[in-house]
């Protein structure tokens, strides 16, 4: 069994609005192995980038707030890092794409030196060679080095992203979390973008933390999922269990809403209603609301995880071994 | 055909250009830029003319501006006189030039002075927000509550009646506007997503600040600066009038214009040069700065 680059527990994360509480992450408990990837599937406001910010403690506060569990690094916790020390991993050991490369890069400077700032915040090198450095991750990601003294709004979206992956990936992490890295480009551009995240996954034996809401994408790029739902994990498995045996009616909801080229379909079938206030969820099944399987027991309390196949875990009160 | 051939040359000679750039291209561009720009470059001309006057004025005049001739009195534009004589037979040419010095050493270090510290809380207020930009605002409040030429008077009051002092009059009271206009970007920066990635990378406070905070808040600020240094000018010149800004003989364009005034129905060039020289000064500082802010702001390279 590879290391564990990645595991976390239990985790609790919660924004004050006001006078409510928003409880953005439940619970959570993942693992990610060395060279791994995992996808993080979930609708807006399911608390896919609230985890993935927890991870890099970039969570605001005030108003956000990791109220519980531990986050683990290569065995150490993340929690108890000081704000220093968690400097020396951001960027270096775990590094971040973000959603929308228009606004992600910094207007004032060029792309080559947004690159080899990276660089030269975690190595020590001199500026002419974290510039080398930074022209040759240019051509790593399918730019050409000459035009590292262009500025961002010279490159098209998809080139952006391109140098956002660059800047991500310039100190060779060993985690990569990628936060809907393709939802604002074209489908067109979305295919290269992630065969170029597949790529240097391989070439620098990155473990990938990937949040979408787009299944096809992870279907693409992962070896496991998790569906999340209002801040927790509703069903979890290797890329064949999630997709050949769908289990949670969450999770067969989401594929039901996907068209099928081989299938003449009128209409899709969505799934009813929306999620449930994070301020107010239901003390049971938070999917209860909307599931067409629901009854009575669904509401009263929430389901536990059970393991219908190795490595598959749902959760579901239909497996749990009680009647509907 | 012909449309289509001058594009492509363009094209070829942008490429060209992008590539040749080395290790200090940034600067390079903005100079390029900015030196695009006609009616900066006019500007610039201009201030580069004002300094040279203000630091060599005895290359372009003889005479002494603060000498009296009173036989020589109110003595119209000629070509011995070029822009007159005043009330005690000076020549106005040599006050203006040498005027340019005491007017453009009171603008730009007051400016200086006041944009730092302004920049400074405004950027601190803007970036930590809370207590911190409470107090720092609250401040600034204070400040702004009262009028500049009554917090001017008051130090010149207080601290006596010199050159340093009415800068340093008028730094403080130009303060507050650079902290609340450096404040206001800087939050609306703070929350961009290229600020949030800078922090992903791993970057420091300090550094996200400096490198991609502020220089994303230039533009208003260099648009304040130039645009104060006129006014600054003019606050000076208000302090002079009322006999606290620049002692008597010393040649200043305000202190010069409100002193002939009295004179202004008979003898209009007493009054008209200095208030030209004003006029050229300011118009010429807001081409600069309107053409410098346009060369920093690399999203309207074109």
């Amino acid at each position: 069994m590879s290391e564990k680059i990645l595991e976390i527990k239990d985790l609790f994360v919660q924004y004050t609005a006001g006078k409510d509480i928003v409880r953005a992450v439940n619970g959570i408990s993942l693992t990610l192995e060395q060279g791994e990837s995992l996808g993080l599937v979930g609708e807006t406001g399911a608390g896919k980038t609230t985890t993935a910010l927890s991870i890099m403690r970039l969570i605001p506060h005030p108003p956000g707030k990791i109220t519980g569990g531990e986050i683990r690094y290569r065995g150490e916790n993340l929690m108890e890092k000081s704000e220093a020390e968690m400097r020396k991993i951001r960027g270096h050991e775990i590094s971040m794409i973000f959603q929308d490369p228009m606004t992600a890069l910094n207007p004032m400077l060029s792309v080559g030196d947004q690159i080899a700032e990276v660089v030269r915040l975690h190595q020590k090198i001199s500026r002419a060679d974290a510039m080398r450095k930074a022209c040759e991750m240019m051509e790593i990601v399918g730019i050409e080095g000459g035009r590292a003294n262009e500025y961002p709004h010279q490159f098209s979206g998809g080139m952006k992203q391109r140098i956002v992956i660059a800047i991500a990936l310039a100190c060779n992490p060993s985690l990569l979390i990628a936060d809907e890295p393709t939802t604002a480009l074209d489908v067109t551009i979305q295919a290269q973008v992630l065969e170029l995240i597949e790529q240097l996954k391989q070439k620098f034996n990155t473990s990938l933390l990937l949040i979408t809401h787009d299944l096809g994408v992870v279907a693409e790029v992962c070896s496991k999922v998790a569906i999340i739902y209002a801040g927790e994990i509703v069903e979890y498995g290797t890329l064949k269990h999630i997709y050949e045996h769908p289990s949670h009616p969450y999770t067969i909801g989401l594929f039901g809403s996907i068209p099928n080229l081989n299938e003449t379909v009128h209409r899709l079938a969505p799934i009813p209603g929306l999620m449930p206030d994070p301020t107010k969820l239901p003390a049971g099944c938070a999917f209860a609301e909307r599931c067409s399987e629901a009854c009575e027991a669904c509401t009263k309390s929430a389901a536990p995880y059970v393991e219908i196949e190795p490595g598959h875990m749902v959760r579901c009160i239909k497996f749990a071994g009680k009647e509907c | 055909m012909f449309m289509l051939s001058t594009t492509t040359k363009q094209e070829a000679s942008l490429t060209q250009d992008t590539i040749s750039i080395g290790g200090h291209g940034q600067a390079k561009e903005i100079i390029g830029r900015f030196l695009r720009n006609k009616a900066a470059v006019f500007g610039l001309a201009i201030v580069v003319f004002l300094l040279f006057c203000a630091i060599f004025p005895q290359a372009l005049t003889q005479y002494d501006p603060i000498e009296q001739d009173l036989r020589n009195r109110f003595a119209a534009p000629s070509s011995e006189h070029y822009f007159g004589t005043d009330e005690y037979g000076r020549d106005i040419f040599a006050r203006v030039i040498y005027g340019c010095r005491t007017s453009m050493e009171i603008g730009l270090i007051s400016v200086a002075v006041s944009c730092i510290i302004g920049v400074i809380i405004g950027a601190v207020a803007g970036f930590y927000g809370g207590i911190t930009d409470n107090l720092f605002m609250r401040f600034i409040d204070i400040l702004m509550a009262i009028p500049n030429t009554l917090l001017g008077i008051s130090i010149v009051a207080a601290l006596g009646n010199s050159i340093p002092n009415l800068i340093i009059a008028l730094s403080i009271g130009s303060i507050a506007g650079y902290a609340r206009v450096v404040r206001v970007s800087v939050l609306s920066t703070k929350g961009m997503e290229y600020v949030e990635a800078a922090y992903a990378t791993g970057a420091s406070d300090a550094r996200i600040i400096f490198k991609y905070i502020l220089p994303n808040c230039l533009a208003p600020i260099i648009v304040q600066a130039t645009m104060s240094v006129a006014t600054t000018i003019m606050t000076a010149t208000g302090l002079s009038f009322l006999g606290l800004g620049v002692p008597a003989p010393t040649p200043e364009w305000g202190a010069m214009a409100s002193s002939s005034r009295a004179y202004i129905r008979d003898y209009w060039w007493l009054v008209t040069f200095p208030g030209i020289a004003i006029m050229i000064t300011a118009f010429s500082f807001n081409l600069f700065g309107d053409g410098l802010r346009d060369a920093l702001d690399p999203k309207l390279k074109s």
